[in-house]
């Protein structure tokens, strides 16, 4: 305090015109806080307190209960969690279907961008059709493919009859298919931004390099490989590992479309916390099993950028 | 070769058409069968004969039309919330450099992306403990504060779209700060702001997982929370309301977002493309 009043304390013969500056930096730096308080401090109390609490919380008892009143149990909960084959399941699932529908999510999206650019008609028509399940709240998204999947006198069912394949399938409650079927309603969601984001990356590639590659008499796939690839590799790194944590992160649309169910099957691991934490009123355990998460995303995340750049200094070396 | 590309680009964009947009025809074929073809066996896109009753159905169901109306208070109240709070706010992130602004940037990309059930669970315990944990006020003030970081992002573009020499040439002319950011800044960032604005109102209406935690009453049920319980509803519901609430739900998000379609898409690329 008495050192901050001192180096406040005017110089003995200081310059106006660099003391006038000094102030002014200071009455805006005051005046920068003043703006940005109103936001930091909701997202001090709502955002950050909880994240740390929640950091904090792992490590204790702490339960669902009308008084809260727990202890500092150390690393119980993760010692607990360890034997916990049905945890250890989820997160099996739950990167099953992350990886599943990042992966294709980034195969169709490639697609449908590579088309949009190529001079299409009806390209309008298919930007918006594209952008609708984004808009869409995740329980309309939900309720609107239960009616696809549904075993009776669901459409999807109707066709494969109509072709001669089996029709009798419940999509969504048969063990074998509940996974891949929520898969596919997670690529039709996430694919807008992904389109829309390789699309803007496409569009920067200039068209002389494409045009040059084809007078070298390059046919349309070495043109992929050679010119569109590398150029939009930085920007398919970002849209990869954004996509990955939502992904990861994503809870509406399982919830709304099984619960988790047939027999666990489609239980990622957001789902069975929140289950874990107000079905079953854990909150401490369910804590512990949020912050295994957190790590592990962060870990995944971390070896794929890795890859990813090592990739990148190789291609530059060449 | 060359003949046969462009057949084939078409065929895979029809095939990509009948992906994205057969369920919501399907969704709003639904929405106008009468239940007993909805119970038959015979599926068509067309239904036989059109049945606009479900949709007075849906309205009929106070619950729907409750909960919608919990929906439109807290979009309005967190829109309105987030727009004041963010505006200030932005405009120091765009104006300022160095090390406060890398600060602000990455923890507005951070919190695109941390794990929301681990600060769920004290967020509830926090709301419990100031008695706004089952209320529609504590919920509005929860879809502010995680439609913040994003709404930040986007008006700190618009706000650094507009260039400083203005704002100088301005302050030149003798014009006090204030006047500069009313006459010259303001008037500039007003499309940005609509479309932040529109934004956060999707956002906060479309929102699922918030709402289902820390909501237990049924009168202060969203709309979302409710079609959620209309699923299960012990077979009360039929499915053609059911569609008909659906479809009336998506309507304002779908209008929004096709309005904000070239806005939004630059607006999110300025992130994307270069992180």
């Amino acid at each position: 305090m008495t050192l901050a009043t001192d180096t406040r304390a005017p110089a003995p013969a200081p310059a106006p015109r660099k003391r006038r500056k000094g102030t002014m930096a200071r009455s805006r730096r005051r005046e920068a806080i003043a703006l940005v308080m109103p936001s930091l401090i909701p997202i001090l109390v709502l955002s950050v307190a909880p994240l740390v609490m929640g950091l904090a919380l792992a490590f204790t008892d702490a339960r669902l209960v009308r008084n809260p009143d727990y202890d500092f149990t150390g690393i119980d909960n993760f010692t607990k969690l360890a034997g916990n084959s049905f945890f250890w399941d989820s997160l099996r699932i739950g990167l099953i279907w992350t990886v599943g529908v990042t992966v294709l999510q980034l195969a169709a999206s490639m697609g449908l961008a590579l088309l949009l650019n190529s001079g299409l008609k009806l390209q309008g028509l298919t930007r918006v059709l594209a952008l609708i399940p984004w808009a869409m709240p995740p329980v309309v998204v939900a309720i609107m493919w239960q009616m696809i999947y549904s075993a009776n006198g669901g459409p999807l069912n109707a066709f494969l009859g109509s072709v001669g394949l089996p029709d009798d399938t419940n999509w969504l409650g048969d063990f074998s298919t509940a996974l891949p079927a929520v898969i596919v309603v997670g690529v039709w969601v996430g694919m807008p931004q992904t389109t829309v984001t390789l699309l803007a990356g496409l569009q920067q590639i200039p068209q002389d390099l494409h045009e040059a590659a084809a007078v070298d008499g390059a046919g349309a796939w070495r043109r992929f490989t050679a010119v569109t690839w590398p150029s939009l590799r930085p920007i398919v790194t970002s849209i990869t590992s954004l996509n990955f944590i939502w992904n990861f992160n994503s809870f509406s649309l399982v919830y709304v479309l099984t619960e988790g169910g047939p027999g666990g099957k489609t239980m990622v691991p957001v789902l069975f916390i929140y289950l874990e934490a107000f079905k079953n009123r854990n909150i401490g355990y369910a804590a512990a099993m949020g912050l295994v998460l957190v790590i592990i995303v962060v870990l995944l995340l971390a070896v794929y950028l890795r890859s990813q750049f090592r990739d990148d200094r190789a291609e530059r070396g060449r | 070769m060359r003949v046969l590309l462009r057949p084939a680009q078409y065929l895979a964009l029809a095939a990509y058409i009948l992906f994205l947009g057969f369920p919501l025809l399907w969704l709003i074929s639904a929405s106008v069968k009468s239940s007993g073809e909805l119970n038959s066996l015979t599926v068509s896109l067309l239904p036989q004969q059109w049945h606009w009753d479900n949709y007075s159905d849906a309205l009929d169901r106070q619950g729907l039309v409750h909960s919608a109306g919990n929906s439109l208070v807290v979009a309005l109240v967190s829109t309105a919330l987030v727009i004041v709070i963010a505006l200030p706010a932005s405009y120091v992130l765009a104006r300022l450099k160095g090390k406060i602004r890398a600060a602000g940037v990455g923890w507005i990309l951070v919190s695109q992306v941390f794990p929301v059930v681990l600060v769920i669970l004290p967020l509830f315990l926090i709301l419990r403990t100031i008695g706004l944990a089952d209320s529609l006020a504590g919920l509005t003030l929860v879809h502010t504060t995680y439609t913040l970081p994003f709404a930040l992002w986007m008006l700190q573009g618009y706000v650094s779209a507009i260039p400083v020499d203005l704002e100088e040439a301005g302050a030149m002319d003798g014009a006090g700060r204030w006047t500069v950011l009313r006459r010259i800044v303001f008037p500039l960032l007003m499309p940005g702001i609509v479309a932040t604005a529109m934004f956060s109102f999707v956002s906060s209406w479309n929102e699922f997982f918030f709402a289902l935690v820390l909501l237990q009453s049924t009168e202060n049920y969203t709309l979302p929370i409710t079609l959620n319980m209309f699923i299960g509803g012990e077979g009360k519901v039929s499915l053609g309301p059911l569609a008909a609430g659906a479809v009336l739900a998506a309507i304002p998000s779908i209008v929004f977002f096709t309005i904000l379609r070239r806005r939004l898409t630059s607006g999110l690329m300025a992130g994307a493309v270069k992180g």
